[in-house]
Formats: structure tokens, C-alpha cells, sequence
């Protein structure tokens, strides 16, 4: 067991020293030794000491969750157009058809990760607003600035059924 | 006038469509909450519809014209990628925090047929 922790911490010190170097390396663009050499001591500092924010736990299923995560991207970006031609529209409407009110549901979800995804993603859709996440019940209070957008999310449940297939949190 | 220009233009007028229509709604909207629906959701797609015109516009002028532009000056659309991805990831996050921190302090939600505040 501590084998495995020991094994898994050495990866994640990995992982987080590529990320941040390669990132170190774009955002420089310049490949002289003393800018890749200070790069490669700032990331391994930043690799020791925060490796376990990047990489955390076991890490099962990774690449099937990335591969279903960067599909689900593609849908959230539409939403995102909508959500701002949805705002447009309730904005220079001359009667502003608005009519707010909080609604609360709960979820299956429960890792951090796919909680954010969940709130990022809610927030960033059409007419509504992430307040309060719960994370132990996986519970929701969410701001909808109307009936139709509350009802995408208390009746019909695209997002969260997306979002669970996305993490595999039935 | 190159075509490269009419489509940078383009994205930057959209962009900065949905900024005004977000300085409108915060002018409009009667509470808090709803105000900060047009901020926080125009700012987003507003911000990243200007990067990536200004990204079309470096690639055409300092990547695809001017070849011997030095390894520095061509990375500059990566920064500007990842500044779509931070905008992506920070937008909502700040939306959410500043609508958490008010239902916590106890500011009511406006209801419809109520006066305006």
C-alpha cells in the first residue's frame, strides 16, 4: 500500500513538472540555457511542492473521462453562444422578459472535479446562475433569471445526465 | 483591405456587441442577481470572441507573413489560447463566488412585479 502511495506520488511530481515546464517554455518562447535552466528549477520547485493539485488519487478510468470531457466541451461552447444570445435577447427586449427565482435539486455527483464542471457549466448556460454547491449531498441551489431555463434543469436534466455520463457518477 | 481584416473586424464588433449588451443589462436589470447574469455571461463569450480576432490577426501578420519574426513573437497566439482557457475557467468561478457571497450575506432576490433597485 505504501509502495503504491509513494509510486503514485512520484507521478504526480512528474506530471506537474512536464505541465509547468512545457508551460514555462511557450510562455518564455525563448530557448537560450539560462531561460531553460531557470525554467526547469522554478517548475521542479512548484512540481515539489504543489504536486498534489494537479494529479490527485488514483486517477481510474482517465483517459475514457478526458475523452468523453473534451466531447462534452464541444456542447458546452454551443451553450455558451446560446447563453449570450439568450441574455442579448432578455436585455434589449423592450419588456425585458424576466421573471427570477431559486430552485434547488440534487445530484448523483460527488468528486470535486465534476461538481466544478457541474457549476462552471450551469453558470455558463443559458438564464442561470450557480449559488451554493453542497458537495456532500451533491446538492444545487441555482439563480434562474426565468421559468424556461429553471425547467431545463428540474425537468428535462440534460446538464446533469451530460455531466454524470462525463465522470461515469451514476 | 484584405479579407483577414473584414474577419478580425467582424469578431471584434461581435465581441464588443455582447460587452455593451452586458453594460446594458447591468443598467437595466432590476436586482443583483439578475444584473450579475449579464456581466458574468457576456463578459465570457464577449472577451474570448476579441482574442480570437486579435489571435487571426497575429497568426496572418507576424506568423504567416513574417516568416523571420523570432520563435518569441510567434508563441504569442498560445498565450492568447490560454488566455481563452482561463477566461473560460475564471469567469464562471468569480460569477459564482460574488452571487455566493451575496445569498450569504442575505440579499433578496427580486421577485417579478416588485420595484426595481
Amino acid at each position: 500500500m505504501k509502495g503504491k502511495e509513494g509510486k503514485g506520488k512520484g507521478f504526480g511530481i512528474l506530471v506537474t513538472f512536464c505541465a509547468m515546464f512545457l508551460f514555462w517554455l511557450l510562455l518564455s518562447g525563448i530557448f537560450d540555457a539560462f531561460h531553460v535552466i531557470a525554467g526547469i528549477i522554478c517548475s521542479a520547485i512548484v512540481a515539489l511542492i504543489s504536486h498534489d493539485l494537479l494529479v490527485k488519487g488514483e486517477g481510474e478510468k482517465m483517459l475514457s473521462k478526458s475523452f468523453r470531457f473534451f466531447i462534452y466541451i464541444w456542447w458546452e461552447l454551443w451553450q455558451i453562444v446560446l447563453a449570450n444570445f439568450d441574455v442579448a435577447y432578455r436585455v434589449l427586449h423592450p419588456k425585458m422578459p424576466i421573471d427570477p427565482r431559486i430552485i434547488e435539486f440534487d445530484t448523483s455527483l460527488r468528486s470535486d472535479f465534476a461538481l466544478v464542471t457541474l457549476a462552471n457549466s450551469i453558470t455558463l448556460t443559458p438564464g442561470t446562475i450557480t449559488i451554493l454547491v453542497e458537495p456532500e449531498k451533491g446538492k444545487f441551489w441555482v439563480h434562474a433569471i426565468a421559468k424556461k431555463p429553471a425547467d431545463a434543469l428540474l425537468v428535462d436534466k440534460t446538464m446533469q445526465s451530460k455531466v454524470t455520463d462525463v465522470f461515469m457518477e451514476w | 483591405m484584405v479579407i483577414i481584416d473584414v474577419i478580425v473586424t467582424l469578431f471584434l464588433a461581435a465581441g464588443i456587441f455582447f460587452m455593451f449588451t452586458g453594460v446594458i443589462g447591468l443598467l437595466r436589470l432590476p436586482d443583483f442577481y439578475t444584473r450579475l447574469h449579464a456581466t458574468g455571461k457576456c463578459d465570457t463569450l464577449g472577451e474570448v470572441l476579441i482574442i480570437v480576432g486579435l489571435l487571426l490577426d497575429h497568426i496572418y501578420y507576424y506568423v504567416y507573413l513574417l516568416p523571420e519574426a523570432p520563435l518569441s513573437v510567434k508563441l504569442v497566439p498560445v498565450k492568447l489560447i490560454f488566455l481563452i482557457v482561463f477566461i473560460f475557467l475564471a469567469n464562471p468561478t468569480a460569477t459564482h463566488a460574488i452571487m455566493k457571497a451575496a445569498y450569504k450575506t442575505g440579499v433578496k432576490p427580486w421577485k417579478l412585479g416588485e420595484e426595481r433597485r
